[in-house]
């Protein structure tokens, strides 16, 4: 069992931080429940892999706790965590047999070898490795090899969580939905907590139920990949999610809703109000190009731009449209017709969004995006 | 905790055994020889400059380090100009007898000293270069240039081979493209190169002892005339002996921080 | 990386070639040429064919001198890399103290071989010399002037101090190409420190360790200039290697007929050494 709570987590690599650029990760709570499947999603540099080393112990944290199950393990050296780390670079004994690189662990704890033998053919039998397992460990693939740095974590019986930080960056992408596969197959078979850590989208919304998206040494969202594409909590989520990333608007208040330039978007009294009350002046509107409403002709709610740009990407095209010289992309199905100099477009209410300081401000339910 | 202090405890007891040999070289480098040959002092009781002073005012003494030095940064120079090519060629080129090419190279550093140096002798004297500088940078050649294909083809076949073609897309020739783009790129190697040629040329005697009588004895040969009538000056022996690690350390301290990289021979 | 066919850059290599040819051929061609000779002085010389090497491969002195190389060889190479991994294990990684420890480290490889014959003839000298007078301090009859076996373990415990260094440096490059997720992974896996070390950092070392192994032989085969300012291959003969007996009888005895043969069989053995490690080692990775 494995429940992993970061409690008031914060995280800096230099001796004496003092500002809050020092801390690779900020201060953060967070919890990973036990035997979900979590990816942990952002841009290089974001603080992901230090997070990830935090957890598995080999880094000790500056501030926080972290518990597991309750227990705090801050001082338990990763040896004794009962967790186990899948890395970038697969990481193999190349002087050993397959099998003895899965037993690895095992001899380690002085497990009988009878023990060792019927774990690692199963775990083999799991991972299909048991074609390989008589065979040099350093003449394999790169997925086979990554195969055994995780099948090391799943030998041991104790182990509750792995960890992959970006374990498919050196796999041969035809290979890496099938070893994705696995993962998720693994996940059900074993009921292991697994985080994954990556920066790819679509890695991360294959392989998760639930993603962690981090950015500047924060989470700043932690929910479903239907959520985090339909309600990005930050512009920076809005931004990261989707292809192309969510048009984002700066805007100024207005009588009935914000504007750019001689263009004024309407909102809802509620979110007029609101938007009154904020003291701040960093407002931006968001909006997915998927929900931009395209019209075939002129009409009264619509607002008229120049189309830059199309770009057929096969089962659907990209529309660059230039609106009161802001660029907006817009995404539409490949039988849609494509508009001929001008579009004409509007934004559905419910997927116009607004954002405060960078995070999404909610009228309906009174629930700001900072938690 | 318990480990570092029994890597701690193990590294300092073997760099005491590195340095309290060199130690005593150097207490004794400054003591008068009554002293030396008189009793064991840790310290010099009558702490003196002379025999350094002798070595430095002396040009016979002098010189001798002046003449090393020549023939090491004129063994660095021919090494590195022949073997940067050849390096280059071997990391990127397949021709014939290359493998076979590269052995012969490695073995020149197997042949025993000893009964060679008779025909090297005469092979200098015959071609007149018999007592000058070049002929011991030529003859260090032998083991330094092998070496330093080694290392440097290894750093070169870390540079891909995407640089060079790119290069000549834009219209470098040859000699442009290795001189501008790419010994920039490898200078580290050129750096850790240039190390190895000094420590073996530096440290060699035999050869350089062989091939010069007067004008370009080197500094170790001329070490031998502490061995007088009177038995050895063992204070200026000393002084002397000081005086050739001096060099060493200050290359080592240049190249520092490229050490790790070059003992791999760039290849690791 | 894949190599392109191209006999043109032999233009690359000729100025190795020339240069090493230069100072490698006419000498060895030259000895052979004595080895096949009896030579009374530069005028006279008479073809004996094979008759030195016959000699020399039945003369017990220079089998002695032989047998005596090799187990010197090889105790230097046993002593020599297990300590020089050791101090590769032992030296600090990063730091101020990382670099201060490569430079003290690396000193004795810098200093001229007959300077380290001088530092060890006055260091281990019974009357002057702090390491001989020491010894004589706590008991130990130690001379190495006058006592063979001394003057051998002397020699060896030079030979160790002017030369672990090498393999030291080398492992220490090959540990630091180690890279920091091999040594993560080990962690979590539980691995003891023996462990790591066996299945992750001895693997690792083999191709640095060649090199080491390949050099150290070669070196202390043909060593000559450090025992002879020590103890100038005595007393008796305990101390007189391959190189120093070779040298007596070429210059001493001007024998250089059986010499220069002698020095051909004593090449070829270190080459054949050579070959054989190297291609036992090239097996045992072609079997993997």
């Amino acid at each position: 069992m494995a429940e992993i709570h970061l409690k008031s987590l914060a995280h800096s690599y230099s001796k004496n931080p003092n500002k809050p650029a020092d801390y690779a990760i900020r201060e953060m709570d967070h919890v990973w429940e036990h035997g979900g499947a979590y990816a942990l999603l952002g841009p290089s540099g974001c603080g992901k892999s230090t997070l990830l080393n935090i957890m598995s112990g080999l880094l000790s944290p500056t501030n926080g706790q972290v518990l597991f199950d309750g227990i705090e393990v801050n001082n338990i050296p990763p040896e004794d965590r009962n967790i186990a780390q899948v890395f970038q670079f697969p990481v193999i004994y190349d002087s050993m047999t397959v099998f003895d690189n899965l037993a690895f662990p095992l001899r380690n704890m002085k497990t009988p070898e009878v023990k060792v033998q019927s774990r690692v053919h199963e775990i083999a039998e799991a991972l299909e490795l048991t074609a390989l397992l008589k065979k040099n460990a350093s003449n394999l693939s790169a997925d086979e090899k990554q195969k055994i740095s995780m099948g090391r974590g799943l030998v041991r019986s104790d182990v509750s969580a792995i960890l992959f930080d970006e374990p498919l960056t050196v796999i041969d992408p035809q290979l890496k939905w099938k070893l994705r596969r696995k993962l998720k197959q693994i996940h059900e078979q074993f009921n292991i907590t697994m985080v994954y850590v990556t920066h790819d989208q679509l890695e991360a919304s294959t392989f998760a139920e639930k993603i962690a998206v981090m950015y500047g040494g924060q989470i700043v969202q932690f929910g479903t990949p239907r959520e985090l594409f339909e309600r990005p909590n930050h512009s920076f989520v809005g931004y990261f999610i989707g292809s192309p990333g969510m048009n984002l608007i700066e805007v100024q208040r207005s009588t009935n809703g914000v504007k750019f330039g001689n263009t004024h978007i309407n909102l809802e009294p509620e979110m007029v109000d609101l938007l009154a009350e904020m003291p701040s002046d960093n407002i931006k509107v968001g909006i997915r190009p998927e929900f931009i409403h395209v019209w075939d002709g002129p009409n009264t709610d619509a607002f008229c731009c120049d189309l830059m740009h199309v770009e057929d990407l096969g089962t659907y095209k990209i529309l660059k449209l230039k609106l009161d010289g802001i660029e907006l992309k817009v995404r539409i199905d490949e039988d849609q017709t494509i508009p001929k100099n001008k579009a004409y477009i509007s934004f559905p209410e419910q997927w116009l969004l607004v954002y405060v300081d960078e995070f999404l401000i909610d009228a309906s339910s009174e629930q700001q995006g900072i938690e | 905790m318990q480990m570092n202090k029994r890597k701690t405890l193990g590294m300092t007891a073997y760099l005491l055994f590195i340095l309290v040999p060199i130690y005593w070289l150097l207490n004794m480098s400054f003591k008068r020889n009554d002293e030396i040959l008189g009793a064991l002092t840790l310290w010099p009781n009558d702490f003196t400059f002379d025999n350094y002073i002798t070595i430095f005012s002396d040009p016979s003494w002098y010189m001798g380090y002046v003449n090393s030095m020549i023939y090491v940064s004129m063994n660095m120079a021919i090494t590195l100009v022949v073997a940067l090519p050849a390096a280059y060629a071997f990391s990127r080129y397949k021709f014939v007898g290359d493998k076979h090419l590269f052995f012969w190279l490695l073995t020149n550093r197997m042949a025993p000293p000893a009964v060679f140096l008779l025909p090297f002798f005469q092979l200098y004297s015959s071609v007149g270069l018999f007592d000058t500088h070049i002929a011991v940078a030529l003859a260090h050649c032998l083991f330094t240039v092998p070496l330093a294909v080694w290392i440097l083809e290894g750093f070169i076949s870390g540079v891909p081979r995407e640089v060079d073609e790119t290069a000549f897309i834009d219209g470098y020739s040859f000699p442009r493209f290795f001189i501008r783009i790419f010994l920039p790129m490898i200078r580290s190697g050129i750096g850790v190169t240039a190390f190895f040629c000094f420590m073996f040329s530096w440290v060699e005697l035999l050869l350089a002892k062989t091939l010069t009588s007067v004008e370009a004895k080197p500094i170790a040969a001329i070490m031998t005339r502490t061995v007088g009538a009177a038995g050895i000056d063992w204070g200026l022996l000393s002084a002397a002996g000081i005086l050739t690690i001096v060099p060493g350390i200050l290359v080592i301290w240049f190249v520092r921080n490229h050490v790790a990289k070059g003992f791999a021979l760039g290849r690791v | 990386m894949k190599k392109i066919p191209n006999n043109k850059a032999w233009f690359l290599v000729l100025p190795v070639f020339l240069l090493v040819a230069f100072s490698a051929i006419v000498p060895i061609m030259t000895v052979v040429n004595y080895s096949v000779q009896d030579i009374f002085d530069q005028n006279t010389a008479y073809f004996v064919g094979a008759e030195w090497y016959r000699e020399m491969l039945r003369s017990p002195r220079l089998l002695d001198s032989l047998l005596r190389q090799f187990s010197y060889s090889f105790s230097v190479l046993l002593i020599e890399i297990p300590l020089g991994i050791a101090v590769a294990l032992m030296m600090p990684a990063k730091g101020r103290m990382a670099s201060v420890s490569l430079i003290l480290v690396a000193i004795p490889l810098l200093i001229p071989w007959n300077v380290v014959g001088t530092i060890w003839q006055t260091f281990s000298r019974a009357d002057i010399g702090l390491f001989g007078w020491s010894l004589n301090a706590i008991g130990i009859d130690y001379n190495y002037a006058s006592n063979a076996g001394d003057a051998w373990f002397t020699v060896l415990l030079m030979d160790v101090w002017h030369w672990t260094s090498l393999i030291a440096l080398l492992c220490y490059s090959g540990l630091r190409a180690i890279p920091e997720a091999f040594y993560q992974a080990a962690r979590i896996d539980r691995a003891s420190s023996w462990a790591i070390f066996r299945f992750i950092q001895l693997p690792r070392l083999k191709s640095v360790l060649v090199i080491g192994v390949l050099l150290r032989f070669m070196d202390s085969f043909m060593i000559y200039t450090e025992p002879f300012v020590l103890t100038g291959g005595g007393p008796g003969n305990s101390t007189t290697f391959l190189s120093q007996a070779l040298t007596k009888m070429a210059i001493g005895q001007f024998d250089i007929g059986p010499a220069a043969a002698f020095s051909l069989i004593y090449y070829l053995i270190v080459l054949l050494v050579c070959y054989l490690f190297f291609t036992i080692i090239n097996l045992q990775d072609k079997a993997k």
